[in-house]
């Protein structure tokens, strides 16, 4: 316990002052109320748009601001279990909660023609396709991980304010991506198969549950042992639940398409083959 | 339809829910070995101090492949009830398959071979490591027993043209 009160005292004086802390505040608490702003006016525009994809956009901006601000924050500079909390929150839960809103089908029924186009350009190029692969996408976010916690960088993120946002900015665009590459709800023209999605998922998490076990066994330098055991813990089964819903919405997107292939009147019930998804409406 | 046998009934092994149900089988053992032994009897460590950093990994990729085979068991299963395939009894023979299956390999490559932990801690562990293996070898026996006789009926049931 002792070095940490130490860290605290640390970070305490180094303080900006009330006034700048405020603005500080508001400076990197702006761009998480635009995105709720701008989703919000183009799905209440949008006639019939589910209202479970609002809610998802609205609580995933939320889950992710919570690595950048607020309680969470501030506590994760001592805590390595508050750090792991703040982690999970902007790596893996909104990610998951943000693609769920379909934010670019949302974008391309709300643009006009032109921009409209221009960012199904964007969707469609090499480097969108590239970043897309899963293998690419595992590498940034899980790779990242490993990065992170078995080099010097992690204490920087502790001292260094720049340092910290940078790497959960980091955290946020690959765990977008990571989601997107393997359970896109949106229009995704470069889809990997099934097979390969699911490799990569079951890899991604192994490698996810590993480091886990060696940040238990081996707690980075400067983390308190018992503080070390609770967030790694936390790191493996938060990171479980998460994959676990992953692995359903992967499973599920399976059972659609292996139904629509299906020859006619194999199928037991109609409602095995479901309605198409919002994304297959706006691909034309 | 009563003429000629669905090709679901063919054999056991070429039936999807009969593979579905072996899938559920090692997650549910899986489950009960996580639920029971990690978490109500805390027998179980979630790391005990002595395992290579290389069974942490394989650890890893099984613990993995289990929430998948899960999440994937039910709904090859689903899919079985939609093509009409689905069989309860090859479903029982592959479901004990499975479970089985799981036990052995926990019992015998996870705590002998990796050492990735032990059934229990501070006791003498060969009753318990007997206890376990002789129980998972029981369902994998009676499992495999079973999908024997299913291949023999089937066989029986459908003479070749």
């Amino acid at each position: 316990m002792q070095p940490e009160t130490k860290t605290a005292i640390d970070v305490h004086v180094h303080d900006p002052g009330p006034g700048d802390d405020l603005s500080a505040h508001v400076i990197l608490a702006a761009p998480f109320v635009v995105a709720i702003i701008v989703y919000v006016a183009a799905a209440v525009g949008q006639r019939g748009w589910p209202w479970h994809r609002t809610a998802a956009w609205v609580a995933g901006v939320i889950a992710a601001y919570a690595a950048f601000g607020g309680p969470l924050a501030s506590a994760s500079h001592q805590s390595f279990t508050a750090h792991m909390a703040a982690h999970l929150l902007v790596g893996m839960v909104a990610p998951l909660l943000l693609v769920l809103a379909a934010p670019v089908t949302l974008a391309l029924r709300t643009m006009s023609v032109v921009p409209a186009r221009r960012l199904s350009r964007v969707l469609r190029s090499p480097l969108a396709r590239a970043l897309v692969n899963p293998v690419v996408a595992a590498l940034l976010n899980v790779g990242a991980l490993w990065a992170l916690y078995l080099t010097p960088l992690y204490a920087l993120m502790r001292d260094v304010m720049l340092v910290h946002v940078l790497v959960m900015l980091h955290f946020l665009f690959a765990g977008c991506l990571y989601t997107v590459a393997l359970v896109p709800i949106d229009p995704s023209p470069h889809k990997a198969g099934f097979a390969f999605r699911a490799a990569v998922l079951v890899l991604s998490l192994a490698a996810h549950g590993a480091l886990a076990k060696l940040l238990y066994a081996r707690p980075p330098p400067g983390i308190a042992a018992t503080d070390a055991h609770i967030g790694a813990q936390l790191m493996y089964y938060g990171g479980d639940a998460v994959d676990l819903v992953l692995i359903v919405l992967l499973c599920a997107e399976w059972y659609r398409t292996s139904g629509r292939r299906l020859p006619a009147g194999t199928v037991s019930r109609p409602t095995g083959v479901s309605a198409p998804t919002i994304s297959r409406g706006t691909s034309s | 339809m009563s003429g000629t046998p669905h090709t679901a009934d063919v054999s056991p092994l070429r039936n999807r829910s009969y593979w579905a149900a072996f899938l559920l089988g090692i997650a549910v053992m899986a489950a009960i070995d996580e639920i029971v032994f990690h978490q109500i009897l805390a027998w179980h460590h979630f790391y005990d101090g002595a395992t290579p950093d290389i069974a942490l990994l394989s650890d890893g990729l099984l613990h993995a492949a289990e929430l998948f085979v899960f999440v994937f068991g039910f709904f090859l299963m689903l899919d079985a009830r939609r093509r009409e395939t689905f069989r309860a009894s090859f479903a029982w023979a592959g479901f004990l398959v499975g479970l089985g299956l799981f036990q052995v390999w926990d019992g015998v490559i996870d705590h002998k071979v990796l050492r990735l932990h032990q059934i229990r801690y501070g006791v003498e562990l060969l009753p318990y490591d007997i206890a376990w293996n002789a129980a998972g070898g029981a369902l994998l026996l009676s499992g495999l027993v079973w999908t024997l006789m299913l291949f023999r009926r089937t066989r029986t049931a459908s003479p070749r043209p």
